[in-house]
Parts: C-alpha cells; structure tokens; sequence
C-alpha cells in the first residue's frame, strides 16, 4: 500500500491532537507515514503516541536548525520524502505555519494544494468548507502527489496501532542565502484551557459582555465545561479579550461539538468562524439578535444571571 | 531600492459571497469589491520606507478590468506605478499557477529587491502567497510582519501568527507578508487621488510574460473543482425568554443533547 506522509504538528515535545486526525484521514489513503520535524531528541518522546494512532513509519528529521529557520526545515524533509516515496498525499495542519510549509511544498513539488479540508475520501477527492461554511467544495489535486492542508476539529479520531518503525531522513544543509532565520521564539501559552481550535466546546464572549473584567463570567463558564474561550471582533476591538482568541471572517475558524455565544449579536463576520459548529447555544437580551437564526437553543435574557446559573448546574452534574 | 507590493481585489466580506455555476470560480461579478483592508497595510509600509529613504513603489495586480479600482487607490495613496496583469486565460488559475504568474509579473520590474504583500486576503484565505512567492523565486520569505525594518541587504521583521511570536531575518531580496498590527494604512489625500490619474499602469497579458495560456487557468492549475454546493442553511432551533431560569432550560437542553 501507499505510503501517505502526514507532518507531525507538535510543541513542548507535546504531539498536537490534529496530528491524530490526519492520521485517522491518512489511512483512507495508504499507509500512514508520521514525519517529525524537530530538534534532536523529539521523535522519542512522541513515538508512542504516533503509533498509537496508526502510523507504520516514524521519519525523524532532526537537526538543532530545525527550529532556527522558518518553515524551511519543514519543507525541505518533506520534498526530500515526497521525491523519495511518492505518496498520493501529504497532510499538513491548517494553522498560519502549516499552511506556509503546504504552500511552498506544492510549489517546490508542483504538486495541487487542497487548502482546510475537512473531510477526504479514498478516491483522493477532498472536501473543503469555505466562505465561512456558507459552501462547500469537492475538488482534487491532478498530480500524483496531493498537498493537504487539514483543518483541525473536522473528524473523529481513531485510535489503531501500528509498526511506528524510526527512519533517519538525511536533510540537506539549510540554504542561508533563501532562508529566514528565526529568533526569540516564544509560543503564545493558552494556560490550563484547550486551544481554541483544537477543543471541543467553545464559550465565546461578545460586546454584550461589556468589559474586560467581565469576561471572567466567560471564563468560569468555560472552566466548568472544559471549554476554550473566544472573542468576537467587537469584544477584541474593545479591548475586553486579547486578539488571539477572536472567532470569525478575520479571526479563526472553529468547529466544536457545542459553541456557546453568549452576548454576541452573530454578524456575518462571525457566523464565518463559528456557523460550521455541531450546536450552537446563544444567549442574547436582544430578541433579534441575528445569532438566534442559527441558534439550536437560544435564550433571550441577561447573560450576568444566565450564565452562572448554567456554570451551577454544568458543575452540579459533574460533581 | 525597488519595492514591489502585491495588491488584490475581493469580494467585500459584508456582502454575500457565491462561486459561479459556470466554471465552480469565485463570482467577482456578483458581489462588491474592495480593496483587500490588508493591501493598503502592506501599501502603507513601502510608502514609509519610501519616504525614510529613496525607493521606487510599484503595486502589482493580478485580475479582471475592475481590479483598476484597487490600482487606483493604492496608487493615490502615494505608489510610484502599477503592473496589472490582466488576461481572461488566468481566470480560475491555483494558488501554485497564481504564485508563477505573479513571479513573472515581479521579473518586469527592475531589480526589484522587497516585494511586500498582506499575510492573508480575506477571499482566498489561503494565507501562504508570500512564501509561495518566495519558493517560486528563490528568495526568503518572512511572513507575518508586525514590525519590518530595511537595512544594510538585510530584512529582519517581528512575526506573529495564532501560534506565537519570533524575531526573523532574512538578506534581500526578499518577500514579506505584513499582518494587520503592523500600521494603519493613510487615507489618500485630494492631491495624491489627482496625481494617481497620470501615473503609469503596465497593463499586461500573459503572453507579455512569457506564458503559454495551457499553463494558467484552470487549464494550467494543479487541482481540479469537481463540484459546490451552498451548505444547506441552519436553522433557528428553539428559543426562549429568561424566567430567572435560563440557565438552567440550557442544561436540559445540553443534557437532552447528552453535551454534558
């Protein structure tokens, strides 16, 4: 069978859930071949959870400029591969560095790029979801090799042992002249809550939350259900909620099992992050409020008593 | 110092947005235009290195006759030219195809040492052209900038995406995405939308290029749209007034939905 090469999304030695899906996508595939791109010592410390999750192979390329350039690291260990093995796809994470490395493989490689799938099948035949879920697009790469950029959160993952076999990759000296040299690298740190698009309930926060220190109202909701917390662009344009946590056309895109708006009026720019989610909870003073339309279960009503009632009895039934 | 800056025109975010029956394309026709907020970002920055030093700004578009519009408005902010590459062939072409049509475009400026461009349109979202670029030219890119400067060969820029931030360098010439915390872009003044009418646009096909119309388009594209459909739209569920028990009606319901 094929060998289908996905590229290991990891931090802190830690291995990002995304990594699990497209190795749950990749066995529709092939054969699912792990690449881990790191400084010297990572591949050990995520072997374990590669095969686990279904990967025959472990490719290790490991080098201590893994980390001192910018994507150029990633895409060369895969060119390296894709020359070597041929495999019908690759499958990248869809985050802004992920796509950086998809892009310049497809070029490198002349190979189509499938930009945030969220669903592939064995035919190769990619599904993404675009304009913010208002559509969705079947399309294919007609070259032998498929770049794939996944989007996290788009299917379940299935856990299935395999070989998880380590191979050295030999990579080729990085080219100074083409490359950008990274420094004072420092990952932003969600604390103790799930990434916003990696979890699997979201509790967001809008204008109507009306301060800063409100949003703890957010926050202790979110804690109760082990939920990441968002932001729509009102909130995050007035201050109340650091931008990276913004849901929407120009923020990001989440997919939870359930998404709780509470206080936000659900304009199109928002509804493009959020609308593609599998329930949508919404809490809003104003009857009108465009959310309601997508709403599964709306309540129109003070989100400053609504909401701690709702953190009571989440915590009642989880104690 | 020659900068080139990439500018693109897209469907406003506020409007609806559909694809074409005809071709599965982007229906530019049906909706309304802007140009792309972080453009005039990435505009902004080659006019401030212009003006701490000597360069020439030339912006450079890839589009149908419309695309004018966002030639002119960066064009009365303060760029010196324009390249617009206009030709029915690259309708529907991939980001791959997209990245060398746009690299050839580059190579009719001369000796054009910073090509600057917006981390991500709002339309395409692929987020990735810069590096594309770089790929297709051989060049470095540093993506995501919040902060550039220009100096003695170098670029260096402050980056910073969803995951984190970094300081990256790079020797010119090189491409730069700018992210939307960078600057804000200046409002045209009635002098510079006067002056912007005389300035000369290269208006250009792909045979000006060196292209083959089998190589851009959709012939020319590595991926195929094989069909679209508008997501069924979602609808409204149940909803109710607070009675002092709001809270509480959502718990049934997340209980009924067995969410927790």
């Amino acid at each position: 069978m094929a060998e289908v090469l996905v590229l290991v999304d990891h931090v802190d030695g830690e291995i990002k859930k995304n990594t699990y899906e497209m190795l749950t996508a990749a066995r529709r595939l092939g054969e699912p071949s792990a690449v881990v791109v790191g400084t010297p010592g990572t591949a050990a410390k995520l072997a374990e959870g590669l095969a686990a999750h279904g990967a025959e192979k472990v490719y290790v390329a490991e080098s201590d400029d893994a980390v001192n350039y910018l994507s150029t690291p990633q895409v060369d260990a895969l060119a390296t591969l894709v020359e070597r093995v041929s495999p019908p796809a690759v499958l990248i994470a869809a985050g802004a560095d992920g796509r950086e490395v998809a892009g310049r493989l497809a070029v490198r490689t002349n190979s189509g790029w499938l930009n945030d799938l969220v669903e592939v099948d064995g035919q190769r035949e990619g599904t993404h979801s675009i304009f913010g879920g208002a559509f969705t697009v079947q399309s294919r790469a007609t070259t032998d090799t498929a770049v794939i950029s996944w989007r996290s959160g788009s299917i379940e993952i299935e856990e299935q042992a395999g070989a998880g076999t380590q191979e050295t990759v030999d990579v080729p000296a990085i080219d100074e002249a083409t490359s950008a040299k990274v420094s004072n690298r420092s990952p932003i740190v969600g604390g103790d809550r799930p990434e916003l698009t990696e979890a699997n309930v979201v509790v967001a926060g809008g204008r109507g939350v009306g301060s800063a220190d409100n949003f703890n109202v957010v926050e202790t909701l979110a804690d109760s259900l082990h939920a990441a917390v968002g932001a729509s662009r009102a909130a995050v344009d007035s201050g109340y909620y650091p931008n990276q946590f913004q849901v929407g056309q120009t923020g990001k895109t989440v997919s939870p099992s359930l998404y709780i708006a509470l206080g936000i009026s659900g304009a199109i720019q928002h509804r493009a992050g959020m609308q593609t989610s599998k329930t949508i909870v919404a809490v809003n003073k104003d009857p009108e409020a465009p959310i309601f339309e997508i709403a599964d279960f709306g309540v129109v009503g003070d989100l400053f008593s609504i909401s701690p009632q709702l953190t009571e009895e989440v915590q009642k039934r989880s104690s | 110092m020659n900068i080139v800056v990439l500018i693109k025109q897209v469907p406003d975010t506020w409007s609806e947005r559909t694809l074409s029956d005809a071709d599965k394309t982007l229906d530019r026709a049906s909706s309304d235009a802007v140009l792309d907020e972080i453009n005039e970002r990435a505009v902004e920055e080659a006019l401030k290195i212009k003006e701490s030093g000597d360069a020439e700004v030339t912006v450079l578009t890839v589009g149908p006759d419309r695309a004018t519009d966002a030639i002119r408005k960066a064009l009365s902010m303060g760029a010196d030219k324009a390249v617009h590459v206009n030709d029915e062939a690259i309708h529907g072409s991939d980001a791959v195809t997209t990245a060398r049509i746009l690299a050839k475009a580059i190579g009719t400026v001369d000796d054009v040492q910073l090509v600057l461009a917006g981390n991500e349109a709002t339309d395409g979202r692929s987020g990735a052209m810069a590096g594309m670029l770089g790929e297709v030219l051989g060049w470095p890119s540093l993506t995501h900038a919040n902060a550039l400067t220009v100096e003695n060969g170098t670029a260096s820029v402050k980056r910073e995406t969803d995951e984190g931030t970094c300081d990256v360098t790079a020797a010119l010439p090189a491409v730069v995405s700018v992210g939307e915390k960078i600057n804000e872009p200046r409002y045209p003044s009635f002098k510079g939308i006067m002056a912007a009418k005389k300035k000369p646009v290269n208006a250009i096909g792909i045979s000006d290029l060196g292209l083959d119309a089998n190589e851009v388009g959709l012939a020319g594209s590595l991926v195929q749209v094989d069909s679209f459909a508008p997501r069924p739209p979602k609808s409204g569920g149940q909803k109710v007034e607070d009675e002092g028990d709001g809270g509480s009606k959502i718990a049934e319901f997340l209980v009924g939905q067995k969410l927790i």
